[in-house]
């Protein structure tokens, strides 16, 4: 009888001690978790978003990547940020045509928008596909030399002196110490919080608005075989991100200065194709194409109606590249104009959540 | 010490009833459909694609960019005239090589089958307008002005014209519709089944499905691409004409177990 007695003793103790550091640990460093605030009419018609299992969304998480987002630090003299190119105001895009870097050099892509791109399901980012991971893409831009044109050592080295940061990364990791991995880690929470879902279409399929007799012919323009016959690539109301997120060559060029997704690939089969963008926010996203080469929407729209160039790569889903694109009429233009354009949401690029604040 | 043992008999016993159980349930087998792919007789995959290499009935040569094409409501019937209907179905990639392998989480009972069945395409039942996420995700679906629903294949290339220059084709599968009055759409089923015939099923089994791709083109439609090439989803009569032709497209290949 007294062996049970200190047997019991004995097991009450060590339960009683494993639960005690259970909550210890808890109490310090388990970040809040953070789900994305998907978009009812996403819920019900696409698959759920892609969330890596080694990086959740977390309260701490998104605060620290939204920091960094719009933190200079990360480049080599401190003067630009990701925000710099990727500005909330045009849907996280760059007006200019080209970005120029911290030592005044031009790239050769327009900016892509960011939103949405938790739903990226094939995970390949950047116009030419290049990168695999929302996180990977975020190590690129920082050592670009025509960029922010640093060093993942001296960026940790910088962020690990400073007072505010490695706080922010014990809480969002569990860790002080600073590196690249949990840099990119952080800034793809915040960039998968970027949701657009709130444009007039949007509020059309939701029974709360009416489309103009226009957008509604525009619809009609997009989705007709016959005439623009834009949905095979840029999808149709019955998914909400305007993008199949695949690569294609939309007859931009006869001769490839750029090879686009050939020169990832090596397949001369993929030269001059190119990540079809989403057709949300289009009227805070100009210029318009990889190259930024059209100005205006009735410049992209001319393009595919008489504006195609014939190439070895050409998608089969071009028409009419013979006579130029598929022919349309001035008032199907614009009727698909004002369609297009009842894709973008305001209420995206005025988030609070989303601003440097 | 008694009462313990007698606890550990119970539990023995418990799980080796378990286990007899467990043994029971393997009566019901695996199935898997493996999809494969040929231009009369030669073996067809995504790295023949992106080149003209084919010559179709018509004396056109082509290439081909993508294929993809749906399947549903595979059926078993058994020889008691039962039948189990899998109601499922599965988008086959053959250009980014996804779903060439298809085994529903569905077991069927070992047996006896007169006939194994596929559906191309959906059945009216199943081809409902923004139904499917995963679907909606691949882009899949056919416009409101045509219908809705979803497409059935999607077979894009290129072929060589009367001016020798290449020239994009898009045959795509829908079921069939008259848009002549849009407020007044008239409907033709194009979705077929694929009858594989009987099969003793005694394990797990695989079957093969082939696919010969130049029956598209072959019987009993000559198809010419120079006139049928583009547009074809509103086109009624080449909607038709591939309903036709997909008779003689699939067989069956090998089979497993």
């Amino acid at each position: 009888m007294r062996n049970w007695v200190e047997l019991y003793i004995i097991l009450s103790l060590f339960i009683c001690m494993s639960c005690s550091n259970e909550n210890v640990e808890d109490y310090i460093n388990t970040p809040t978790p953070a789900p994305l605030e998907i978009p009812q009419f996403f819920q019900e018609n696409i698959l759920p978003p892609l969330i890596p299992a080694n990086n959740p969304q977390t309260v701490e998480g998104i605060a620290l990547g939204k920091k960094l987002f719009f933190d200079p630090v990360l480049s080599a003299n401190n003067t630009q940020a990701c925000a710099d190119c990727h500005s909330p105001q045009h849907s996280f895009s760059d007006p200019d045509k080209f970005s120029d870097g911290i030592d005044g050099l031009l790239g050769n892509r327009n900016s892509m928008p960011l939103f949405n791109l938790a739903w990226n399901f094939d995970e390949r980012f950047f116009w030419d596909g290049r990168v695999f991971s929302l996180e990977h893409q975020a190590f690129e831009p920082v050592t670009n030399p025509i960029e922010m044109h640093n060093t993942w050592q001296k960026v940790v080295s910088d962020l690990q002196k400073t007072a505010e940061y490695p706080p922010m990364f014990q809480a969002a990791f569990g860790s002080s110490t600073i590196d690249s991995t949990l840099i990119t880690k952080a800034i793809a929470q915040f960039e998968r919080t970027l949701i657009s879902g709130n444009s007039k279409f949007d509020q059309y399929l939701l029974g709360e608005v009416f489309l103009t007799t226009e957008e509604l012919n525009g619809i009609n323009v997009f989705m007709d075989e016959t005439k623009g016959d834009c949905f095979h690539c840029h999808g149709n109301p019955n998914n909400p991100l305007w993008t199949d997120n695949i690569f294609h060559n939309n007859g931009l060029d006869s001769e490839f200065t750029d090879l686009g997704l050939g020169k990832v690939t090596g397949d001369p089969a993929d030269n001059g194709k190119f990540k079809t963008p989403s057709l949300r926010n289009l009227a805070f996203t100009a210029p318009y194409m990889h190259d930024g080469r059209f100005a205006t929407l009735d410049e992209v729209i001319d393009h595919y109606s008489e504006g195609l160039q014939n190439s070895a790569t050409i998608d089969p889903l071009m028409k009419k590249v013979d006579q130029g694109g598929v022919q349309l009429s001035p008032q199907d233009k614009a009727d698909l104009k004002a369609f297009l354009l009842s894709l973008s949401d305001p209420s995206f690029i005025d988030n609070p959540d989303f601003q440097n604040q | 010490m008694i009462k313990i043992i007698k606890i550990l008999y119970i539990v023995g016993f418990i799980l080796l009833i378990s286990c007899s159980n467990s043994n029971d349930v393997s009566e019901d087998v695996n199935f898997t459909f493996n999809f494969t792919h040929n231009w009369d007789g030669a073996t067809v995959t995504s790295s023949d694609f992106n080149t003209i290499k084919f010559t179709n009935a018509n004396g056109e040569e082509l290439s081909i960019e993508k294929l993809r094409y749906l399947i549903s409501k595979i059926t078993f019937q058994n020889s008691n005239g039962n039948i189990i209907v899998i109601d499922d179905y599965n988008l086959v990639d053959v250009t980014n090589n996804t779903d060439l392998s298809y085994s529903p989480s569905i077991q069927i009972p070992k047996g006896s089958y007169n006939n194994v069945s596929f559906t191309f395409g959906f059945d009216n039942e199943d081809n409902i307008d923004g139904e499917y996420a995963d679907l909606n995700t691949a882009i899949w679906n056919v416009p409101a002005m045509l219908g809705g629903g979803y497409h059935f294949m999607q077979l894009e290339g290129k072929f060589i014209d009367d001016t020798d220059a290449e020239v994009g084709y898009q045959y795509h599968a829908i079921k069939a519709v008259n848009n002549s009055d849009p407020n007044n759409l008239e409907f033709q089923d194009t979705f077929f089944t694929v009858d594989l015939g009987g099969i003793v099923i005694d394990k797990d089994i695989s079957f093969e499905i082939k696919m010969n791709i130049a029956e598209w083109f072959k019987n009993p439609i000559q198809w010419n691409l120079k006139e049928f090439h583009s547009m074809l989803m509103p086109n009624f009569g080449a909607q038709i004409m591939m309903y036709q032709n997909g008779q003689n497209v699939f067989s069956l290949g090998s089979v497993t177990q």
